[in-house]
């Protein structure tokens, strides 16, 4: 299989270059956003609540909040990427240059996905000024934030090909992703919901990814950590394949 | 003659709708030569443009670049062809330096800042390298487009519309490079609605009408086997019929026997303007007055226009 480094690092390079050009939109405003969060929830009505599953309220929290930031923010970030060479026609340079799928999502997605660990970086970081925590599995903590961020990456590169306007582009980290984070068990414990409501929440692959990162965190979650990362590399297969089949189609991208 | 760089065989693209962009175009490109690809809006030039380059997935027919076929070895191909295209598409807040340097890393080249730095010279960018490219006119975006082009040294350069909208003095400015890239041995095949520009640059020239090919010929011998030349001449006295001497020219009387209208000979080698001449000695040995003479040879744009005259539906 062909591979070229050196434009795969060029697309990178230059995707990063742009996130800090747009310091203030890609990190500064999701890290006021969580910040403030952390400051209700967190601080003001965290310290109010009963731990949940021995955890303080405030620190049970951040994995989902993380969870929230890392899907909104990396999803918008990769399709915004893809979308916007599309929409002011820049993308003819990478469709005639010799770069297949390999080298174009190593650029889109590793650039979006390192934005994503930087941002959780900030976001963790952030947090120790308003809660206490210690994170159980720090090494399973990062594998699985950069897992998470490379599927959601991937998610958002189809959805930057499949959106055609802006309205579309927003629309599923909007009225799609944030609700389902939010009822995916980001603020409360899906096994403290009263039946059938938990079985409910289960239908949310969402609730999978916030236990998951609850369970690297704390040793603790919702549904076993096995299930929520087969999960979580299933989804990711799943991108690459349907990109995959993108690019062999041209669908969207070539007329 | 050597291997075209470039052979495109029964290519057809059909677009969704049923449109039919390009109709079984076959196409051979020759190393190091400017080949102009003339034809109204909607002919499908840019179309084959694409499908060469990679924005448009034929439906039917094959092209092969430097011997690799462009559907199967389409990295080794791309590698070396370069696209400027029509529509001023660039990364408006991204500063020329940093535009070029992606653009060379993109086709797999190494970094090479001083090959950046002549070529940003050569196209009077350099005191812009910092600049956001929004900054910048139209004619030096366009420039900036040339730049990223050529950014990976490529043998084979498509230029579509080069000089949409640019201002006279740039676009022979523009002229002057296009020149300069085929002197560094860069083959160039260009789309132009600027006849001028085809008249003033190709090596060889195609027409293309419908998503057809209708001819594709030696600038100089399309010019001369198509092209006429025209010469008016106004006489001193009507004549009432032509002495046999002057009717064995192509020649015919008009407005009223005052004027002789001769249409003929090869525009491209002056034949027709030799046979004037020899018109013009004819008209004295006969005692044949003229006041005023006007000659002129037909341009590739008449030619053009005849050739797409021609084949409009009735």
């Amino acid at each position: 299989m062909h591979f070229n480094l050196r434009s795969a690092l060029s697309i990178y390079r230059r995707e990063m270059s742009r996130a800090f050009r747009t310091a203030f939109q890609s990190i500064l405003s999701p890290v006021l956003t969580t910040s403030l969060y952390f400051v209700v929830f967190g601080s003001v009505i965290g310290a109010r609540m009963e731990p949940i599953g021995g955890v303080p309220y405030g620190a049970f929290i951040i994995p989902g909040l993380l969870m929230l930031t890392l899907l909104g923010e990396t999803t918008s970030n990769a399709s915004f990427g893809i979308y916007m060479p599309r929409f002011t026609g820049t993308i003819y340079e990478l469709l005639s240059a010799p770069v297949g799928v390999a080298e174009t999502l190593a650029g889109f997605v590793g650039a979006a996905a390192t934005k994503g660990l930087i941002l959780a970086a900030i976001i963790l970081g952030t947090a120790t000024f308003f809660v206490d925590y210690q994170i159980a599995h720090p090494i399973f903590a990062a594998l699985y934030i950069m897992l998470v961020a490379a599927s959601f990456a991937l998610f958002g590169f189809i959805l930057g090909i499949w959106a055609d306007s802006f309205e579309k582009l927003g629309i599923i980290p909007l009225l799609i992703l944030t609700p389902l984070t939010f009822l995916g068990g980001t603020f409360y414990s899906i096994r403290d919901l009263p039946a059938p409501w938990d079985a409910v929440a289960l239908a949310n692959p969402i609730a999978f990814l916030v236990s998951g990162l609850r369970w690297t965190f704390y040793g603790t979650s919702d549904v076993p950590i096995a299930v929520s990362l087969g999960l979580t590399l299933g989804f990711l297969v799943l991108c690459v394949v349907i990109i995959a089949v993108i690019f062999r189609t041209g669908w969207r991208l070539r007329e | 003659m050597s291997e075209p760089i470039l052979s495109i065989r029964g290519l057809t693209k059909t677009y969704k709708g049923g449109i039919r962009a390009l109709d079984k175009v076959d196409l051979d490109i020759r190393a190091g030569e400017i080949f102009a690809l003339l034809g109204p809006n909607g002919a499908g030039k840019t179309t084959l443009i694409g499908a060469v380059c990679g924005l448009v997935r034929p439906t039917g027919g094959t092209m092969t670049a430097f011997g690799h076929d462009l559907a199967r070895d389409w990295r080794a191909a791309r590698a070396r062809i370069g696209l400027v295209p029509q529509e001023l598409a660039t990364d408006m807040f991204e500063t020329v330096w940093r535009a070029v340097t992606y653009s060379q890393g993109l086709f797999g080249k190494p970094y090479d800042a001083a090959r950046l730095e002549e070529i940003l010279k050569s196209l009077s960018l350099w005191d812009k390298k910092d600049a956001q490219i929004r900054a910048l006119s139209g004619g030096m975006k366009r420039r900036v487009l040339i730049a990223k082009a050529l950014a990976h040294d490529p043998e084979l350069l498509f230029l579509d519309e080069p000089t949409a909208g640019v201002d006279v003095e740039l676009r022979k400015g523009m002229w002057q490079q296009i020149a300069a890239l085929k002197e560094r041995g860069v083959t160039i095949i260009l789309t132009t609605h600027y006849i001028e520009e085809a008249e003033e640059m190709a090596d060889r020239v195609g027409i293309i009408r419908s998503g057809r090919i209708l001819m594709v010929d030696e600038k100089h011998a399309m010019m001369e086997r198509l092209g006429t030349t025209e010469a008016v001449i106004d006489l001193a006295a009507p004549l009432a019929a032509l002495p046999p001497d002057i009717a064995a020219f192509p020649v015919e009387l008009g407005e009223g026997g005052r004027r002789l209208i001769y249409r003929g000979g090869s525009a491209g080698e002056g034949g027709g303007r030799a046979e004037v001449a020899q018109l013009t000695q004819a008209l004295t040995r006969a005692g044949i007055a003229y006041t005023t003479l006007d000659i002129h040879d037909s341009s590739l744009e008449d030619i053009f226009v005849g050739l797409l005259g021609e084949g409009e539906p009735a």
